[in-house]
């Protein structure tokens, strides 16, 4: 009796230990994917592009975007194709783009490409967002277009807005994600619109924040520090303090290199609020 | 005034407080300790003339001792002019820490009148047999029957007064025989609303309280004993008028176990050692004001492990006394803010980050016997307090103050004293020098957003604060003849790195209407003189005259005037006294407050002055003893506040009382 159940322990062990073998491939597949979820898939007759992000779905604001190629026929994914993005806003009298990265590879080995795209509007009953993605596989040119969905968010995460040198810029929320009663590693983006369809990032300003809370006698917090760059090209990065949970208003001004202020006011007693803001609550 | 070389006179309470026991207390002189006798037995327990008052009513006749009010319940005791900060309140030894940020349940609130047996005070540094203390310290020491032959007491005690509507009643059972004891005590106090003079009704002032408390003690050995205590106490819809907020629940349940051996004919004469628990519960909120900006809950936990081990012995000229002593405590307390945006996510911080404070130390003392009639005492104490802040929440968020804040912090404190006592012929003097330090309390060190009502500021703690330490003296002189008594007091400290509260004006408050942030730091000095003097004169058989005052002054380094300073105070007395019948007409007044500072919230308290009146008699059935108390308290109605009256809240007016004790 006990050599057979050795036996058939052994067995065991050699079966599992197998179907684990060949399961490697679809693991590494499925690592890549952990901690998101599909947005949508958009196809052509050769490929179907599925969309990823943290939340598994585009809304306004900062997006970061994980996607990949599956090559149709042979049910594959193109670990090689250079790929790029042009989201199009149309409204009912003009179209626009928002800003957008470029689109990269993450890991040579993988099959996920990346970037993000900042929505500065969601779409509405009459005016929606589409996203073409252009890319080449072995020399060979294809594009997907597809309506895409882009909801709002119940908090403002996104100012655009003309500054006082007659600039329009766009200003996003992108971090912390997930706040804490703490100082926070704050991130901000900051794209100025040279036209409808190019949004460069904006370089050498500096956005001055003041974290308030509305409901509890619009007090501050201390120890902030305003977001600046760290480079040309790089998003602002700044430290936001949060002395208790709840609804922050993080009010904001945008100024020049030389202290001009473009936009946005300093809060004092009489002024509770400034034309340009971000809001969290947790 | 403001010359310290101006002679400040007090008075002592010894002869107003406890002439039922004279002997006792011309030892304790020599002792330096002053003992609040609060019915020790059943046999002096008629002696108070209120004697079911509140534990805070009898603490606030000392001299040394004054009450900051917040209310009519939960008094907090200063002793020498010194806050819970910089004194230590024990019950019989145990270390127990009120869970309240805004100081709303101190340790006297845990306890009855009914099952205390004294309370011993201590002046300054000599206080610091259970833990370091600046200012002095209160041990409340509980009543038990003690072994025996056997005896079985019933009592019933009932009370009202008129002012409060306040019920009170209680029973005890006291059983002891040779190897047993049981003590039992029940308590329950039930008051409405009190009136200010002129019955104005001061809002928000009623309280309930039921007080549980049981000693059991049993031989295991000649001269060894076990005891075990249980205090059960549960206040609830306890209103605070100078407050926004009221307490829902206060709860305490304290408990401990002891052993103990008096050795006969030995050079040791009592070891003792206790292990105990403490666990606190205090539930602050506001949902029964109108009308306030933001609705807020603020509950607070408070629990304690400890232990001490007593050692008493004498050789030759020298007594001997060790005490080794630990505690560890948890103190957390949270406060949630409930948006008027019904939709908007709670508003949550901790105020208290979940702070373990970790303290292992001894106390050595030498009583040494220079001559029949004096002798010299040496002590030290030493001590190791360790602050670990336990919740990541709560280290967060301290570090967006204290950016390289470290989760831990270890301190050494140290103190030591040297007095002298020489006593001859009804004369006895006293002087003493000593050295103390203390450690930021868990508020001074880790507050976060502690709102201050007083003086309108929201307070931060500072974990980098360094040890505050005092440099002491004290002298004492007296003379009791056949006809009189009388007694002068002083002591006066000096501090290092004065712990106090300032004003940053960079930071933006929190609570709404507040006056701004302040930041918990250290004055380089400050100093603090008190000065006290007592006369009684004893006009015959019947009458006996009693005057006491006290007078103190407290400066910081820059010669303002700090917090919470007593101006001249008195209290004079006429007492009648007949086989059982007592009568007492008493004065109680303070003199304008003239050492005032607007910077903590403080302006000028009035003088004033009121009497009070009382009687007892007892009554005698067969074995059945009927005790009747009553009592007017401010007899003329007057309107009149303290200076430790929490933001000018009115005093009581006229209060009539009757207490009954039944004793089977």
């Amino acid at each position: 009796m006990k050599p057979y159940f050795k036996k058939i322990a052994i067995l065991l062990i050699a079966t599992i230990a197998f179907a684990s073998c060949s399961k490697e491939v679809n693991e590494t597949e499925m690592n890549e994917l952990e901690g998101l979820t599909k947005i949508r898939e958009l196809s052509n007759s050769t490929h179907t592009i599925e969309l990823y992000s943290k939340k598994g779905e585009l809304t306004l604001g900062f997006n970061e975007i994980k996607l990949r190629i599956l090559d149709n026929s042979s049910d594959i994914l193109v670990k090689n194709a250079q790929v790029s993005w042009l989201p199009i806003m149309h409204m009912m009298t003009m179209n626009h783009s928002c800003p957008k990265s470029t689109v990269e590879k993450v890991a040579d080995e993988g099959n996920l490409y990346e970037g993000y795209i900042m929505f500065q509007m969601a779409e509405n009953v009459s005016e929606y967002w589409d996203l073409t993605i252009d890319y080449t596989i072995d020399g060979v040119d294809y594009s997907i277009t597809s309506e895409i969905n882009v909801l709002a968010t119940d908090k403002r995460t996104v100012n655009s807005f003309t500054g006082s040198d007659n600039v329009r810029y766009l200003i996003s929320y992108l971090e912390p994600t997930e706040p804490k009663v703490a100082i926070n590693d704050l991130k901000i983006g900051v794209w100025k619109m040279d036209n409808m369809m190019s949004f460069p990032i904006a370089d050498d300003y500096t956005v001055k924040i003041d974290p308030r809370m509305p409901s509890m006698g619009n007090h501050s917090s201390p120890n902030n520090v305003n977001a600046t760059q760290s480079s040309a090209g790089a998003f602002y990065e700044g430290k936001l303090s949060l002395t208790m949970t709840g609804y922050w208003k993080i009010n904001l001004q945008l100024a020049k290199a030389d202290g001009t202020i473009l936009k946005g006011e300093e809060i004092t007693s009489t002024v509770e609020s400034s034309s340009i803001f971000f809001e969290i609550e947790f | 005034m403001k010359n310290l070389s101006t002679v400040f006179l007090i008075f002592l309470s010894f002869g107003f407080l406890t002439a039922q026991n004279k002997e006792k207390d011309t030892t304790k002189i020599i002792q330096l300790k002053e003992i609040v006798l609060i019915g020790k037995k059943a046999a002096t327990y008629q002696k108070e003339a209120k004697s079911l008052g509140t534990i805070d009513e009898y603490l606030n006749q000392s001299s040394r001792i004054n009450m900051i009010k917040r209310g009519a319940y939960a008094w907090e005791p200063i002793i020498n002019n010194m806050p819970t900060e910089r004194t230590l309140v024990t019950i019989d030894g145990m270390r127990i820490f009120g869970a309240c940020t805004d100081k709303m349940d101190p340790i006297t609130s845990y306890v009855e009148v009914t099952n205390l047996s004294e309370a011993v005070v201590q002046d300054g540094q000599s206080g610091s047999l259970f833990g370091n203390t600046i200012g002095g310290s209160i041990d409340l020491k509980r009543n038990k029957t003690i072994f025996g032959e056997k005896k079985l007491e019933v009592q019933l005690q009932s009370g009202f007064e008129s002012n409060n509507s306040q019920k009170i009643l209680g029973s005890s059972v006291n059983f002891k025989n040779e190897i047993f004891y049981f003590d039992l005590d029940v308590m329950s106090r039930n008051a409405e609303n009190y009136s200010a003079a002129n019955n104005q009704e001061v809002l928000y002032s009623q309280f309930n309280k039921l007080n549980f408390s049981n000693i059991l003690g049993f031989q295991i050995k000649e001269n060894k004993l076990i005891e075990t205590s249980i205090i059960y106490d549960n206040a609830t819809d306890v209103g605070y008028p100078a407050l926004t907020m009221d307490v829902s629940l206060a709860k305490a349940l304290i408990t401990s176990i002891k052993y103990e051996v008096i050795p006969k004919n030995s050079i040791i004469e009592n070891w003792e050692t206790k292990i105990y628990f403490n666990t606190i519960k205090h539930v602050m909120d506001d949902t029964t004001r109108p009308n306030v900006p933001i609705h807020m809950d603020m509950p607070g936990w408070s629990e304690t492990f400890g232990y001490y081990s007593k050692l008493k012995y004498r050789f030759e000229k020298h007594h001997f006394l060790v005490n080794l002593n630990s505690f560890y405590n948890k103190s957390l307390a949270e406060m949630t803010m409930y948006p008027n945006n019904p939709n908007e996510n709670l508003m949550f911080m901790l105020t208290w980050p979940d702070v373990r404070t970790f303290y292992n130390g001894v106390f050595l003392e030498d009583t040494y016997d220079l001559s029949r009639n004096s002798n010299l005492t040496l002590n030290i104490s030493l001590g190791s307090h360790i602050n670990t802040v336990t919740s990541e929440f709560g280290l967060e968020s301290l570090q967006i103050f204290y950016p390289e804040m470290s989760d831990t912090k270890s301190r050494f404190l140290k103190s030591f004293g040297a007095n002298y006592h020489f006593s001859k012929l009804g004369f006895h003097c006293h002087f003493g020098v000593a050295y103390s330090e203390r450690a930021p309390s868990v508020s001074e060190g880790y507050g976060f957003y502690l709102f201050n009502s007083f003086d309108g500021y929201d307070n931060i703690g500072n974990p980098n604060l360094k040890n505050e330490t005092a440099i002491e003296g004290n002298f004492s002189i007296g003379l009791q003849k056949k006809k009189f008594r009388i007694k002068a007091n002083a002591s006066y400290f000096h501090f290092y790195d004065y712990i106090i509260a300032h004003t940053d004006f960079s930071l933006s408050p929190m609570t709404i209407g507040a006056n701004g942030v302040r930041v918990y730091s250290s004055l380089d000095t400050a100093t603090i003189l008190n000065t006290s003097l007592s006369v009684e004169y004893f006009i015959n058989q019947f009458f006996t005259w009693n005057v006491q005052t006290s007078y103190a002054i407290g400066k910081t380094d820059d010669n303002e005037n700090l917090p919470f300073i007593s101006p001249l105070s008195y209290i004079s007395s006429l007492r009648f006294k007949k086989n059982k019948f007592t009568s007492e007409i008493k004065l109680v007044g303070n003199a304008t407050q003239s050492n005032f500072n607007p910077e903590f919230g403080e302006d000028q308290t009035p003088n004033f002055a009121i009497l009070n009146i009382n009687a007892g008699y007892t009554f005698k059935f067969g074995t059945t003893k009927l005790m009747l108390k009553t009592g007017v308290e401010n007899l003329f109605d007057k309107n009149y506040s303290t200076y430790s009256d929490w933001n000018n809240i009115p005093r009581m007016g006229g209060n009539f009382y009757v207490n009954l004790n039944y004793v089977f």
